[in-house]
Protein backbone atom coordinates (compact mmCIF):
# COMPACT_ATOMS: atom_id res chain seq x y z
CA UNK A 1 0.00 0.00 0.00
CA UNK A 2 1.51 3.42 -0.83
CA UNK A 3 0.13 6.75 1.15
CA UNK A 4 -0.21 9.59 0.19
CA UNK A 5 2.37 12.47 -1.01
CA UNK A 6 1.57 16.04 0.44
CA UNK A 7 0.18 18.12 -2.29
CA UNK A 8 -1.16 15.00 -4.49
CA UNK A 9 -4.60 14.13 -4.64
CA UNK A 10 -3.73 10.45 -4.63
CA UNK A 11 -4.41 9.71 -1.23
CA UNK A 12 -3.56 6.10 -1.57
CA UNK A 13 -3.04 2.98 -3.92
CA UNK A 14 -3.75 -0.71 -2.86
CA UNK A 15 -4.01 -4.11 -4.11
CA UNK A 16 -7.24 -5.79 -4.22
CA UNK A 17 -8.15 -9.10 -5.79
CA UNK A 18 -9.64 -7.56 -8.23
CA UNK A 19 -8.29 -4.47 -9.28
CA UNK A 20 -5.51 -1.87 -8.22
CA UNK A 21 -7.76 0.83 -6.54
CA UNK A 22 -6.02 4.38 -6.18
CA UNK A 23 -8.41 6.60 -4.22
CA UNK A 24 -8.20 10.04 -5.24
CA UNK A 25 -9.12 13.15 -2.31
CA UNK A 26 -9.44 16.71 -2.12
CA UNK A 27 -9.73 19.16 -4.71
CA UNK A 28 -8.32 17.81 -8.14
CA UNK A 29 -7.23 21.16 -9.85
CA UNK A 30 -4.17 22.97 -12.02
CA UNK A 31 -2.21 23.53 -8.93
CA UNK A 32 -2.56 19.68 -7.95
CA UNK A 33 -2.55 17.92 -11.61
CA UNK A 34 1.58 17.81 -12.21
CA UNK A 35 1.69 15.48 -9.02
CA UNK A 36 -1.63 13.03 -10.08
CA UNK A 37 0.18 12.99 -13.65
CA UNK A 38 3.26 11.45 -12.42
CA UNK A 39 1.98 9.21 -9.81
CA UNK A 40 -0.91 7.55 -12.48
CA UNK A 41 2.28 7.23 -14.59
CA UNK A 42 3.63 5.14 -11.88
CA UNK A 43 0.54 3.20 -11.23
CA UNK A 44 0.17 2.30 -14.83
CA UNK A 45 4.01 1.22 -14.89
CA UNK A 46 2.91 -1.74 -12.12
CA UNK A 47 0.86 -3.65 -15.30
CA UNK A 48 -2.55 -4.04 -13.36
CA UNK A 49 -5.26 -6.08 -15.34
CA UNK A 50 -7.50 -3.38 -14.06
CA UNK A 51 -7.15 0.30 -12.43
CA UNK A 52 -10.22 1.76 -10.11
CA UNK A 53 -10.41 5.44 -9.43
CA UNK A 54 -12.02 5.62 -6.32
CA UNK A 55 -13.07 9.53 -6.45
CA UNK A 56 -15.42 9.64 -3.42
CA UNK A 57 -13.74 11.93 -1.45
CA UNK A 58 -12.80 14.22 -4.14
CA UNK A 59 -14.88 17.79 -3.85
CA UNK A 60 -13.79 19.53 -6.56
CA UNK A 61 -12.26 18.46 -10.42
CA UNK A 62 -11.22 21.24 -12.76
CA UNK A 63 -10.77 20.71 -16.42
CA UNK A 64 -6.97 19.79 -15.71
CA UNK A 65 -8.18 17.14 -13.62
CA UNK A 66 -10.59 15.41 -15.98
CA UNK A 67 -7.46 15.88 -18.85
CA UNK A 68 -5.45 13.94 -16.36
CA UNK A 69 -7.76 10.94 -16.30
CA UNK A 70 -8.27 11.23 -20.20
CA UNK A 71 -4.39 10.88 -20.70
CA UNK A 72 -4.82 8.08 -17.82
CA UNK A 73 -7.45 6.35 -20.09
CA UNK A 74 -5.36 7.03 -23.28
CA UNK A 75 -2.32 5.06 -21.69
CA UNK A 76 -4.41 2.18 -19.68
CA UNK A 77 -6.07 1.46 -23.18
CA UNK A 78 -2.89 0.97 -24.97
CA UNK A 79 -1.88 -1.73 -22.71
CA UNK A 80 -4.93 -3.06 -22.31
CA UNK A 81 -5.71 -2.51 -18.63
CA UNK A 82 -9.32 -1.68 -17.75
CA UNK A 83 -9.97 1.18 -16.16
CA UNK A 84 -13.18 2.21 -13.95
CA UNK A 85 -13.60 5.22 -11.96
CA UNK A 86 -16.51 4.95 -9.43
CA UNK A 87 -17.94 7.12 -5.85
CA UNK A 88 -18.54 10.04 -8.23
CA UNK A 89 -20.16 13.47 -6.51
CA UNK A 90 -22.72 15.16 -8.18
CA UNK A 91 -20.62 18.17 -9.46
CA UNK A 92 -17.89 16.21 -10.23
CA UNK A 93 -19.94 14.03 -12.49
CA UNK A 94 -21.72 17.40 -14.32
CA UNK A 95 -18.47 18.04 -15.48
CA UNK A 96 -18.42 14.37 -16.86
CA UNK A 97 -21.75 14.73 -18.71
CA UNK A 98 -21.28 18.34 -19.85
CA UNK A 99 -18.47 17.62 -21.81
CA UNK A 100 -19.60 14.10 -22.63
CA UNK A 101 -17.08 12.45 -21.09
CA UNK A 102 -19.44 9.89 -19.17
CA UNK A 103 -19.93 8.23 -22.21
CA UNK A 104 -16.14 7.63 -22.91
CA UNK A 105 -15.39 6.36 -19.17
CA UNK A 106 -16.17 3.21 -17.85
CA UNK A 107 -18.09 4.63 -14.83
CA UNK A 108 -19.86 2.79 -11.43
CA UNK A 109 -21.44 4.35 -8.69
CA UNK A 110 -19.58 2.79 -6.16
CA UNK A 111 -16.17 0.95 -4.93
CA UNK A 112 -17.79 -2.30 -4.62
CA UNK A 113 -19.74 -1.66 -8.12
CA UNK A 114 -16.22 -1.34 -9.95
CA UNK A 115 -14.72 -4.49 -8.03
CA UNK A 116 -17.57 -6.36 -8.94
CA UNK B 1 3.31 23.01 1.73
CA UNK B 2 0.20 22.09 3.63
CA UNK B 3 -2.85 20.37 2.41
CA UNK B 4 -5.95 22.27 1.49
CA UNK B 5 -8.14 19.66 2.26
CA UNK B 6 -5.91 18.72 5.51
CA UNK B 7 -5.77 22.35 6.34
CA UNK B 8 -9.66 23.07 6.20
CA UNK B 9 -10.39 19.69 8.43
CA UNK B 10 -8.28 21.18 11.16
CA UNK B 11 -9.73 24.46 10.83
CA UNK B 12 -11.90 25.85 13.70
CA UNK B 13 -15.69 25.86 12.60
CA UNK B 14 -17.74 28.70 14.10
CA UNK B 15 -21.50 27.12 14.61
CA UNK B 16 -22.49 30.43 13.51
CA UNK B 17 -20.63 30.72 10.88
CA UNK B 18 -21.84 27.82 9.57
CA UNK B 19 -25.73 28.98 8.98
CA UNK B 20 -25.06 31.76 7.65
CA UNK B 21 -25.84 32.05 3.37
CA UNK B 22 -22.21 32.64 1.54
CA UNK B 23 -21.15 35.65 0.52
CA UNK B 24 -22.03 36.75 -2.80
CA UNK B 25 -20.38 36.37 -5.73
CA UNK B 26 -20.48 40.15 -7.18
CA UNK B 27 -21.40 43.32 -4.94
CA UNK B 28 -21.81 46.45 -6.63
CA UNK B 29 -22.31 49.14 -3.48
CA UNK B 30 -23.34 52.48 -4.42
CA UNK B 31 -21.03 52.45 -7.67
CA UNK B 32 -20.84 56.29 -9.34
CA UNK B 33 -18.99 56.78 -11.94
CA UNK B 34 -18.37 60.34 -13.89
CA UNK B 35 -17.26 60.52 -17.47
CA UNK B 36 -16.23 63.86 -18.82
CA UNK B 37 -17.88 65.41 -16.06
CA UNK B 38 -21.44 63.25 -16.56
CA UNK B 39 -22.42 60.65 -14.09
CA UNK B 40 -22.78 57.82 -16.73
CA UNK B 41 -23.83 55.55 -13.46
CA UNK B 42 -25.48 56.99 -10.65
CA UNK B 43 -25.49 55.09 -7.51
CA UNK B 44 -26.21 51.16 -8.46
CA UNK B 45 -26.48 48.90 -6.11
CA UNK B 46 -27.15 44.80 -6.63
CA UNK B 47 -25.62 41.56 -5.43
CA UNK B 48 -25.26 38.18 -7.54
CA UNK B 49 -25.46 35.38 -5.20
CA UNK B 50 -23.11 32.33 -6.22
CA UNK B 51 -23.97 30.06 -8.86
CA UNK B 52 -26.79 32.53 -10.21
CA UNK B 53 -27.35 34.15 -13.71
CA UNK B 54 -28.20 37.81 -13.03
CA UNK B 55 -29.10 39.83 -16.30
CA UNK B 56 -28.17 43.61 -17.00
CA UNK B 57 -30.85 45.26 -19.04
CA UNK B 58 -31.83 48.76 -19.96
CA UNK B 59 -32.19 50.85 -23.16
CA UNK B 60 -29.47 52.11 -25.32
CA UNK B 61 -26.75 54.56 -23.39
CA UNK B 62 -27.94 53.64 -19.84
CA UNK B 63 -25.06 52.37 -18.49
CA UNK B 64 -24.97 49.07 -19.47
CA UNK B 65 -21.53 48.86 -21.08
CA UNK B 66 -19.68 51.04 -18.58
CA UNK B 67 -21.33 49.28 -15.83
CA UNK B 68 -19.67 45.82 -17.27
CA UNK B 69 -16.29 47.98 -17.54
CA UNK B 70 -16.28 48.45 -13.77
CA UNK B 71 -17.54 44.50 -12.83
CA UNK B 72 -14.17 43.44 -14.53
CA UNK B 73 -11.84 45.82 -13.58
CA UNK B 74 -11.28 47.75 -16.28
CA UNK B 75 -12.79 50.76 -14.71
CA UNK B 76 -12.47 52.00 -11.12
CA UNK B 77 -15.66 53.72 -9.83
CA UNK B 78 -15.39 57.26 -9.04
CA UNK B 79 -17.45 56.31 -5.97
CA UNK B 80 -18.68 53.26 -3.98
CA UNK B 81 -17.37 50.02 -5.11
CA UNK B 82 -17.28 46.44 -6.61
CA UNK B 83 -16.45 43.30 -5.14
CA UNK B 84 -15.82 40.37 -6.92
CA UNK B 85 -15.03 36.81 -5.71
CA UNK B 86 -14.22 38.91 -2.37
CA UNK B 87 -12.08 41.75 -3.71
CA UNK B 88 -12.60 45.37 -3.94
CA UNK B 89 -11.36 45.72 -7.48
CA UNK B 90 -11.09 49.34 -7.13
CA UNK B 91 -8.47 48.98 -4.14
CA UNK B 92 -6.61 45.87 -6.58
CA UNK B 93 -3.20 46.87 -7.32
CA UNK B 94 -2.76 45.41 -11.13
CA UNK B 95 -0.87 42.15 -10.25
CA UNK B 96 -3.37 41.31 -8.03
CA UNK B 97 -6.10 42.87 -10.62
CA UNK B 98 -4.47 39.78 -12.72
CA UNK B 99 -5.40 36.87 -10.48
CA UNK B 100 -8.75 37.59 -10.04
CA UNK B 101 -9.35 38.34 -13.85
CA UNK B 102 -7.91 34.77 -13.81
CA UNK B 103 -10.96 33.18 -11.90
CA UNK B 104 -13.25 34.78 -14.58
CA UNK B 105 -14.00 34.77 -18.26
CA UNK B 106 -15.98 36.51 -20.73
CA UNK B 107 -17.45 36.38 -24.15
CA UNK B 108 -17.35 39.39 -26.18
CA UNK B 109 -19.91 40.18 -28.23
CA UNK B 110 -17.71 39.59 -31.32
CA UNK B 111 -16.33 36.54 -30.22
CA UNK B 112 -12.57 38.62 -30.18
CA UNK B 113 -11.08 35.64 -31.28
CA UNK B 114 -7.27 36.25 -33.04
CA UNK B 115 -7.69 36.04 -36.87
CA UNK B 116 -4.53 34.63 -37.22
CA UNK B 117 -5.21 31.57 -35.30
CA UNK B 118 -7.23 28.53 -35.77
CA UNK B 119 -10.06 28.12 -33.63
CA UNK B 120 -8.01 25.30 -31.33
CA UNK B 121 -5.20 28.08 -30.58
CA UNK B 122 -7.76 30.26 -29.76
CA UNK B 123 -9.05 28.21 -27.13
CA UNK B 124 -5.37 27.02 -26.36
CA UNK B 125 -4.59 30.71 -25.28
CA UNK B 126 -4.81 31.32 -21.65
CA UNK B 127 -3.82 27.49 -21.10
CA UNK B 128 -0.59 28.36 -22.53
CA UNK B 129 -0.51 31.76 -20.71
CA UNK B 130 -1.94 30.88 -17.63
CA UNK B 131 -1.08 27.86 -16.94
CA UNK B 132 2.38 25.23 -17.26
CA UNK B 133 0.14 22.62 -18.20
CA UNK B 134 1.73 20.29 -20.74
CA UNK B 135 0.60 20.20 -24.64
CA UNK B 136 -1.18 17.05 -24.27
CA UNK B 137 -2.99 17.84 -21.50
CA UNK B 138 -3.91 21.37 -23.06
CA UNK B 139 -5.09 19.55 -26.16
CA UNK B 140 -7.03 17.40 -24.09
CA UNK B 141 -9.21 20.46 -22.45
CA UNK B 142 -9.25 22.24 -25.91
CA UNK B 143 -11.17 19.25 -27.56
CA UNK B 144 -13.06 18.86 -24.09
CA UNK B 145 -14.52 22.69 -24.55
CA UNK B 146 -15.06 22.72 -28.07
CA UNK B 147 -17.14 19.67 -27.55
CA UNK B 148 -18.97 21.31 -24.89
CA UNK B 149 -19.87 24.47 -27.20
CA UNK B 150 -20.70 21.44 -30.20
CA UNK B 151 -17.16 22.93 -32.43
CA UNK B 152 -14.66 20.36 -32.27
CA UNK B 153 -15.06 19.91 -36.05
CA UNK B 154 -14.01 23.62 -36.64
CA UNK B 155 -11.04 23.50 -34.57
CA UNK B 156 -8.57 23.56 -37.46
CA UNK B 157 -10.42 26.23 -39.03
CA UNK B 158 -9.94 30.15 -39.07
CA UNK B 159 -11.94 32.72 -37.72
CA UNK B 160 -12.51 33.83 -41.07
CA UNK B 161 -13.50 30.65 -42.40
CA UNK B 162 -16.53 29.99 -39.87
CA UNK B 163 -19.86 31.55 -38.88
CA UNK B 164 -20.69 34.34 -36.47
CA UNK B 165 -22.63 32.06 -34.32
CA UNK B 166 -19.47 29.60 -34.38
CA UNK B 167 -17.11 32.83 -33.42
CA UNK B 168 -19.50 33.41 -30.79
CA UNK B 169 -19.18 29.53 -29.92
CA UNK B 170 -15.33 29.55 -30.37
CA UNK B 171 -15.11 32.48 -27.93
CA UNK B 172 -17.53 30.91 -25.11
CA UNK B 173 -14.91 27.75 -25.59
CA UNK B 174 -12.04 30.49 -24.77
CA UNK B 175 -13.89 32.10 -22.06
CA UNK B 176 -14.18 28.85 -20.04
CA UNK B 177 -10.79 27.54 -20.93
CA UNK B 178 -9.64 27.81 -17.23
CA UNK B 179 -13.06 26.97 -15.47
CA UNK B 180 -13.36 30.66 -14.69
CA UNK B 181 -15.74 30.98 -11.53
CA UNK B 182 -18.10 33.71 -12.72
CA UNK B 183 -18.70 34.41 -16.50
CA UNK B 184 -19.52 37.87 -18.33
CA UNK B 185 -21.55 37.82 -21.48
CA UNK B 186 -21.46 41.20 -23.64
CA UNK B 187 -24.78 40.80 -25.88
CA UNK B 188 -24.20 36.72 -26.23
CA UNK B 189 -27.22 36.57 -28.40
CA UNK B 190 -26.45 39.71 -30.80
CA UNK B 191 -26.83 38.88 -34.57
CA UNK B 192 -27.68 35.19 -34.30
CA UNK B 193 -30.26 32.98 -35.84
CA UNK B 194 -33.06 31.43 -32.72
CA UNK B 195 -31.67 28.12 -32.72
CA UNK B 196 -27.72 29.43 -32.45
CA UNK B 197 -29.17 31.81 -29.96
CA UNK B 198 -30.88 28.95 -27.70
CA UNK B 199 -27.88 27.05 -27.96
CA UNK B 200 -25.85 29.71 -26.61
CA UNK B 201 -28.80 30.15 -23.80
CA UNK B 202 -28.77 26.35 -22.79
CA UNK B 203 -24.80 26.73 -22.64
CA UNK B 204 -25.27 29.35 -20.13
CA UNK B 205 -27.59 27.74 -18.02
CA UNK B 206 -25.90 24.14 -18.39
CA UNK B 207 -22.57 26.23 -16.95
CA UNK B 208 -24.56 27.42 -14.36
CA UNK B 209 -26.94 24.71 -13.09
CA UNK B 210 -24.16 21.74 -13.37
CA UNK B 211 -20.90 23.23 -12.50
CA UNK B 212 -22.20 26.61 -10.33
CA UNK B 213 -20.60 28.95 -12.83
CA UNK B 214 -21.96 32.71 -11.59
CA UNK B 215 -23.56 34.55 -15.00
CA UNK B 216 -23.94 38.19 -15.64
CA UNK B 217 -25.26 38.74 -19.18
CA UNK B 218 -25.91 41.72 -20.72
CA UNK B 219 -28.58 41.44 -23.19
CA UNK B 220 -30.98 43.30 -25.14
CA UNK B 221 -32.71 39.96 -26.36
CA UNK B 222 -35.51 39.67 -23.79
CA UNK B 223 -36.16 36.07 -24.95
CA UNK B 224 -33.14 35.09 -24.08
CA UNK B 225 -32.96 37.64 -20.76
CA UNK B 226 -36.30 35.34 -19.66
CA UNK B 227 -34.59 32.04 -20.64
CA UNK B 228 -30.96 32.34 -18.53
CA UNK B 229 -32.02 34.88 -15.73
CA UNK B 230 -32.52 34.12 -12.46
CA UNK B 231 -32.69 37.98 -11.46
CA UNK B 232 -32.46 40.92 -13.22
CA UNK B 233 -31.35 44.26 -13.01
CA UNK B 234 -33.04 47.20 -15.22
CA UNK B 235 -31.03 50.35 -15.46
CA UNK B 236 -32.25 53.48 -17.04
CA UNK B 237 -30.10 56.36 -17.08
CA UNK B 238 -27.54 55.20 -15.20
CA UNK B 239 -29.63 54.20 -12.14
CA UNK B 240 -31.21 51.04 -10.85
CA UNK B 241 -34.47 51.23 -12.07
CA UNK B 242 -35.64 48.02 -10.22
CA UNK B 243 -33.78 44.53 -9.44
CA UNK B 244 -35.42 41.06 -8.61
CA UNK B 245 -36.21 37.61 -9.22
CA UNK B 246 -36.63 36.84 -13.06
CA UNK B 247 -40.66 35.88 -12.19
CA UNK B 248 -41.53 39.89 -11.00
CA UNK B 249 -40.20 41.07 -14.55
CA UNK B 250 -42.24 38.49 -16.54
CA UNK B 251 -45.03 39.47 -14.26
CA UNK B 252 -44.93 42.84 -15.11
CA UNK B 253 -44.41 42.37 -19.00
CA UNK B 254 -47.31 40.06 -18.97
CA UNK B 255 -49.56 42.39 -16.89
CA UNK B 256 -51.57 45.47 -17.80
CA UNK B 257 -49.75 48.85 -17.49
CA UNK B 258 -49.94 50.10 -13.78
CA UNK B 259 -49.86 54.26 -14.26
CA UNK B 260 -46.61 53.49 -12.51
CA UNK B 261 -43.65 55.42 -14.68
CA UNK B 262 -40.80 53.14 -13.65
CA UNK B 263 -43.23 50.08 -14.16
CA UNK B 264 -44.65 51.01 -17.22
CA UNK B 265 -41.16 51.66 -18.20
CA UNK B 266 -39.97 48.33 -17.52
CA UNK B 267 -43.08 47.04 -19.44
CA UNK B 268 -42.16 48.87 -21.99
CA UNK B 269 -38.60 47.50 -22.78
CA UNK B 270 -40.12 44.49 -21.88
CA UNK B 271 -42.72 43.57 -24.63
CA UNK B 272 -40.49 46.03 -27.35
CA UNK B 273 -43.63 48.45 -27.48
CA UNK B 274 -42.96 51.48 -29.85
CA UNK B 275 -45.71 53.24 -27.26
CA UNK B 276 -44.90 54.15 -23.82
CA UNK B 277 -42.06 56.40 -20.97
CA UNK B 278 -39.18 55.39 -23.21
CA UNK B 279 -40.55 56.49 -26.15
CA UNK B 280 -42.15 59.73 -24.57
CA UNK B 281 -39.51 60.68 -23.23
CA UNK B 282 -37.35 60.73 -26.63
CA UNK B 283 -40.10 62.59 -28.28
CA UNK B 284 -39.45 65.74 -25.68
CA UNK B 285 -36.51 66.66 -24.71
CA UNK B 286 -36.78 70.44 -25.28
CA UNK B 287 -37.49 69.72 -29.25
CA UNK B 288 -38.94 73.06 -29.76
CA UNK B 289 -36.11 74.99 -27.64
CA UNK B 290 -33.81 72.86 -29.76
CA UNK B 291 -35.43 73.52 -33.33
CA UNK B 292 -36.21 77.54 -32.49
CA UNK B 293 -32.34 77.75 -31.19
CA UNK B 294 -31.29 76.73 -34.49
CA UNK B 295 -33.19 78.58 -36.64
CA UNK B 296 -31.71 81.56 -34.35
CA UNK B 297 -28.70 80.61 -35.02
CA UNK B 298 -29.23 80.54 -38.95
CA UNK B 299 -30.22 84.04 -38.52
CA UNK B 300 -33.90 83.73 -39.44
CA UNK B 301 -37.04 83.00 -38.47
CA UNK B 302 -38.18 79.54 -38.46
CA UNK B 303 -41.55 80.42 -40.18
CA UNK B 304 -41.43 83.45 -41.41
CA UNK B 305 -45.28 83.24 -42.11
CA UNK B 306 -45.92 84.62 -38.22
CA UNK B 307 -44.18 87.72 -39.41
Amino acid sequence: MVEAKLNSPVRQVRQEPQALVVTLAGDVDLHRTPELQQELVRVVERRPRRIVLDLTAVQYMDSSGVASLVKLLSSTRRQNIELKLCGMAPRVKSIFEITRLDTVFDICPALKDALA
Amino acid sequence: MIDKADSLLDAPVAPAAAAEAPPPAIAVVDLVSVLDGRPVLDGVSFDVPRGKTLVIMGPSGCGKTTLLRHLIGSMRPTRGRVELLGHNLGELAERDLEAVRRRFGILFQSGALFNSMTVAENVALPLREHTRLDAATIDVIVKMKLELVNLRAAANRMPAEISGGMKKRAGLARAIALDPEVLFYDEPSAGLDPVTSAEIDQLIIDLTDKLGVTSVVVTHEMDSAFRVADTMVMLDEGKVLRTGARQEFQLLRDGPPTGDRASDLIRQFLTGSSHGPITDRRLSGGYADDILMAAGRAGRPLWTGWR
